[in-house]
């Protein structure tokens, strides 16, 4: 066995292997001297043994045997070995080892060491590596050592408490009184500390909160030290007195003051200070100034001050700094939907962000331009961001896209200018957006009668350009398909008129049919437009009959079946053809949601007033009753509804067939354009006791919006009665519980219950949802709880 | 709080890493691969935070080394850099001009001086000269048990 090589000669061979192999080679050998040395008993060379395991472990490789070597050397009456055996715990050891539970008795003899160096290792480490069952059984030793006269060890210990707080919330307790005495602590370390362990112990428990509140005055005298004092070399950064301290007592004051005037009052005063006295040319000055301002956003504070703060971030906008200007986009974001009018000022330079070389700026500037669009910057900002939209990276362009079109359909201020952007954006970045995006434009074409020409002319030049983005091509086609006696009468109002032929429109069908980068979809579309033309042409009708019958053998089943189809309707449907193909109606929009069990016929805007009215006053009639503990997480159910409550965008489009009295095949037909699948949404069964079932689907409405039906049904003999839905979600998920259909359910499901809940999930958290049944069968009350973990089609 | 501390060079070899929360081996396999496919394509004047996953990804380069933070979600980013700054410093004091080497051959080291300076993924010491202090009482008393015991320090 080659003897062992002092860590340092070790390192410089590994560092010397030429290749992966030899460098393994190396690791191997020293791995079974070290082995090899585990096994004998105590030799003076422990600790450097463990420490080139610790080495090699860092490269990679496994050092799992090192693990009891680990807690022998904590285990050992030598600094030295304690020293590596701590630090061999911390990077080998975790909770979910066995091996950890075995140093617990170690660290606690440690902690009560005479030497404060050996007692802060074991601090170290149980802040470290500490498990729920090690931070229980040592807790009191912590709080003793809160107490005791050593800075060094009070400020460990603190840090320790936090850990300890982090990992059995209930000790937060024993914390409490030990926090509050070390707030008058001199020392910058232990005040730290403090105030770390009191912000996690505000955070974790509202009682304790408003315990803490009584400090803010403390705190506030802390601070107000610390900006006026002068120069203190041991603490100073670049001007600034303790910057950590400053950061964390802020974020402190924040909590305290947060729904709180008086705390909110008492800090006013300070914050101003703090404004306008620190010095923003260096990052640790603008560290203060940030978490300033952040503070000064969440408190109730006086409108002079949060002025201030705005400014400030308008200032950060204009740093030169990157991450200064990141932050800045990052903190208005935050505040947008609440001082809208403050960040409109800065709306130039958010704008101007936009063509910063750094991905991450331009990301947060383009989430900023879009929250800024209004009524009254539509134009301009649109024209800003479409040049965005061509020379943005690939990552953010899916983003754009959907930005953009959220945008023009909220505040276009003409038709025209509508389809003008929606082309422009799909010519630019045609690959990257909504598969809704289609049925959309289509729907809006349709329903602006007056550019039918305008329209169909442009896009035919587009046709021409480029072929290749699928969604522009799949309209065009439509397009020309529905409108092409427009085309060829060659005389356009808005726009210069192309002088077409019937062959030439044929050709560009042909094109896309024939093209290796259409998408079967698309050459559907393209197949559908070239039928629809043959009763708005008159000349060239057996050319497409020709074409029709080609593909009548395609490979691809779905376009064989329209050849198929098409080709009947010429031979033996010839009469019907021309009422067949004639021009659609104007297409409405429905919304998919279901209220009271009824299918709305009328376009979305108009019934929606109509059904808010409906719901407001449905909604007061639900029970008083609603029990204490679901109160906290039903926040949404009392709200009113606002009449735009489709969230997150355009709701989905449901085409209405075609009305023409023809039979059935008719939507096989016409059925190649209709985007939206009809099939229904996936039904689950939640809940099914004492003949109570209730069943739930959801429908994805937008990025972040969901629609969920509940369902219940009464299999029983006898009737149900004041029967009630009440649903909870986890915090950051917005809810909206629409007003059931009915509350009574009759015995063998005479009838069924329907009741619409309406979610918004931002945060795109794991959405769970616990609903509480509660009704009333034979004079009896059931109350029943059910908790929906995975949703159906999602 | 810091999820963790990783220091890596331009070649992608880990020279530290200091976890605050309890991470499984694969994981911190994972995390230390995506941190370095981030961090190291990054342009030289560009932003030095990220997002990943629901952390905020702090990074700066000094020399030879990128030393790279996650913070949680109410941290302040600017002070972050500020810490990894501090550290730094406390570094150079310590082996005087620190370079990668030093941190290559004297990794205990520079763990022993991280652990000084943060705990619990929190600054512990804000101090700048009361972590070199301990350090050096901390050598000082390795030092003088080995005289006694006449072995060599590693």
């Amino acid at each position: 066995m080659s003897p062992s090589v002092p860590l340092q000669e070790m390192i410089r061979a590994i560092r010397s292997a030429r290749t992966q192999c030899e460098e393994r080679g190396v690791i191997q050998r020293e791995c079974a001297a070290i082995r090899a040395q585990f096994r004998q008993t105590d030799n003076g060379g422990r600790s450097h043994n463990l420490a080139k395991l610790l080495y090699v472990h860092m490269l990679g490789y496994p050092a799992h045997f090192g693990q009891m070597e680990c807690v022998r050397m904590i285990a050992s009456p030598r600094y030295s070995e304690k020293r590596v055996g701590y630090l061999g715990a911390m990077m080998l050891l975790d909770e979910k080892q066995d091996a950890s539970l075995l140093i617990t008795n170690s660290i606690k003899n440690d902690l009560s060491h005479s030497n404060q160096y050996v007692q802060s290792l074991a601090l170290c480490t149980l802040a470290c590596m500490g498990s729920a069952e090690m931070c229980r059984d040592l807790a009191p030793e912590i709080d003793r050592l809160l107490r005791s006269s050593n800075s060094y060890i009070k400020k460990k210990a603190a840090l320790c408490a936090v850990h300890i707080v982090r990992k059995v919330h209930d000790l937060g307790e024993l914390f409490v009184p030990s926090a509050r005495s070390l707030l008058s602590e001199k020392n910058h370390g232990v005040l730290h500390g403090a105030v770390v362990l009191i912000t996690e112990l505000c955070e974790r428990s509202p009682e304790t909160l408003e315990r803490f509140r009584k400090t803010v005055p403390d705190l506030v005298q802390i601070m107000k030290g610390l900006v006026i004092s002068g120069y203190s070399p041991d603490h100073d950064v670049a001007g600034v007195s303790d910057p950590f301290l400053q950061v964390r007592i802020l974020r402190l004051l924040r909590i305290l003051g947060r729904n709180n005037e008086a705390a909110s009052d008492a800090m006013n005063d300070l914050l101003a200070q703090v404004a306008t006295n620190t010095d923003s040319t260096k990052t640790v000055g603008n560290a203060v100034l940030y978490e300033t301002v952040l503070t000064v956003l969440d408190i109730k504070s006086e409108s002079g001050l949060r002025v201030l703060a705005v400014n400030i971030l308008g200032r950060f906008l204009l740093n030169n700094d990157r991450n200064i200007r990141y932050i800045a986009m990052t903190s208005l974001q935050k505040i947008v939907s609440t001082d809208h009018n403050a960040v409109q000022r800065h709306r130039g330079t958010i704008v101007d962000c936009l063509k910063d070389q750094d991905a991450s700026v331009k990301r947060r500037a383009l989430e900023l331009s879009l929250a800024l669009v209004s009524a009254s910057n539509i134009r301009s900002m649109m024209k800003e961001l479409l040049i965005f939209l061509s020379s943005c990276p690939p990552e953010l362009r899916a983003q754009a896209a959907s930005g953009i079109f959220n945008a023009a359909e909220r505040y276009a201020p003409s038709k025209r200018w509508h389809i003008d952007t929606i082309l422009h954006v799909l010519t630019t970045a045609g690959g990257d957006v909504r598969d809704e995006t289609v049925p959309n434009l289509i729907q809006l074409i349709t329903n602006t009668s007056e550019l039918h020409c305008y329209t169909v002319h442009k896009l035919y030049r587009a046709l021409f350009t480029d072929i290749s983005q699928q969604p522009l091509v799949q309209v065009a086609c439509w397009c020309i398909g529905e409108y092409g006696d427009l085309l060829l009468k060659g005389e356009c109002q808005e726009t210069e008129a192309v002088q077409v032929t019937e062959d030439d429109v044929l050709d560009a069908l042909e094109i896309v049919l024939q093209s290796h980068m259409s998408t079967p979809t698309t050459r559907g579309f393209a197949l559908t437009a070239t039928m629809k033309l043959s009763t708005r042409i008159t000349d060239n009708v057996d050319r497409i009959r020709s074409i029709v019958s080609i593909y009548g053998s395609c490979i691809d089943v779905e376009l064989q079946q329209r050849a198929v189809e098409y080709n009947a309707l010429f031979k033996k449907y010839d009469h019907m053809r021309a009422a067949v193909l004639e021009r659609m109606p104007v297409i409405q929009k429905n919304s998919l949601g279901q209220t009271n069990g009824e299918l709305s016929e009328e376009p979305m805007k108009e019934s929606q007033p109509g059904k808010v009215k409906q719901e407001e006053t449905a909604l007061p009639p639900q029970p008083a009753g609603q029990v204490v503990d679901l109160l906290d997480l039903l926040g949404g159910s009392q709200e009113p509804l606002q009449p735009g409550s489709s969230v997150g965008g355009s709701a989905s489009t449901q085409l209405t067939a075609a009305p023409s009295s023809a039979g059935g095949d008719l939507l096989d037909l016409l059925g190649g354009f209709e985007p939206t699948p009809l099939a229904p949404a996936p039904t689950v069964t939640v809940y099914e006791k004492n003949g109570v079932t209730l069943t739930l689907s959801c429908e994805q409405q937008s990025e972040s919006g969901l629609t969920v039906t509940l369902t219940a049904s009464n299999s029983t003999d006898s009737d149900i009665s004041g029967f009630t839905l009440q649903a909870a979600v986890p915090k950051s998920v917005q809810l909206q519980m629409r007003a059931p259909s009915r509350d009574s359910l009759p015995a063998h499901g005479g009838a069924k219950l329907t009741q619409l809940v309406v979610l918004n999930n931002p945060n795109k958290v794991n959405l769970k949802m616990r609903i509480r049944v509660s009704y009333t069968c034979q004079g009896s009350v059931v109350q029943d709880m059910v908790q929906v973990d995975s949703f159906p089609g999602l | 709080m810091l999820r963790f501390l990783l220091l890596f060079n331009r070649q992608g070899k880990l020279r530290l890493q200091k976890w605050f929360v309890p991470t499984s081996d694969r994981e911190r396999k994972k995390v230390i691969r995506d941190m370095i496919m981030l961090v190291l394509p990054r342009q030289p004047r560009t932003c030095n935070f990220l997002r990943w996953k629901d952390l905020k990804i702090v990074y700066k380069r000094y020399a030879s080394l990128y030393f790279c933070a996650g913070l949680e979600e109410q941290d302040n980013e600017l002070l972050a850099l500020e810490v990894l700054h501090r550290y730094v410093e406390l570094l150079d004091k310590y082996f005087g001009n620190v370079c990668e080497l030093d941190i290559i051959f004297n990794f205990e080291k520079a763990y022993f001086i991280l652990d000084e300076f943060l705990m619990g993924g929190e600054v512990l010491e804000t101090s700048k000269f009361a972590v070199n202090v301990s350090m050096e009482q901390a050598d000082t008393l390795q030092e003088t048990m080995e005289e006694y015991m006449s072995k060599p320090a590693y």
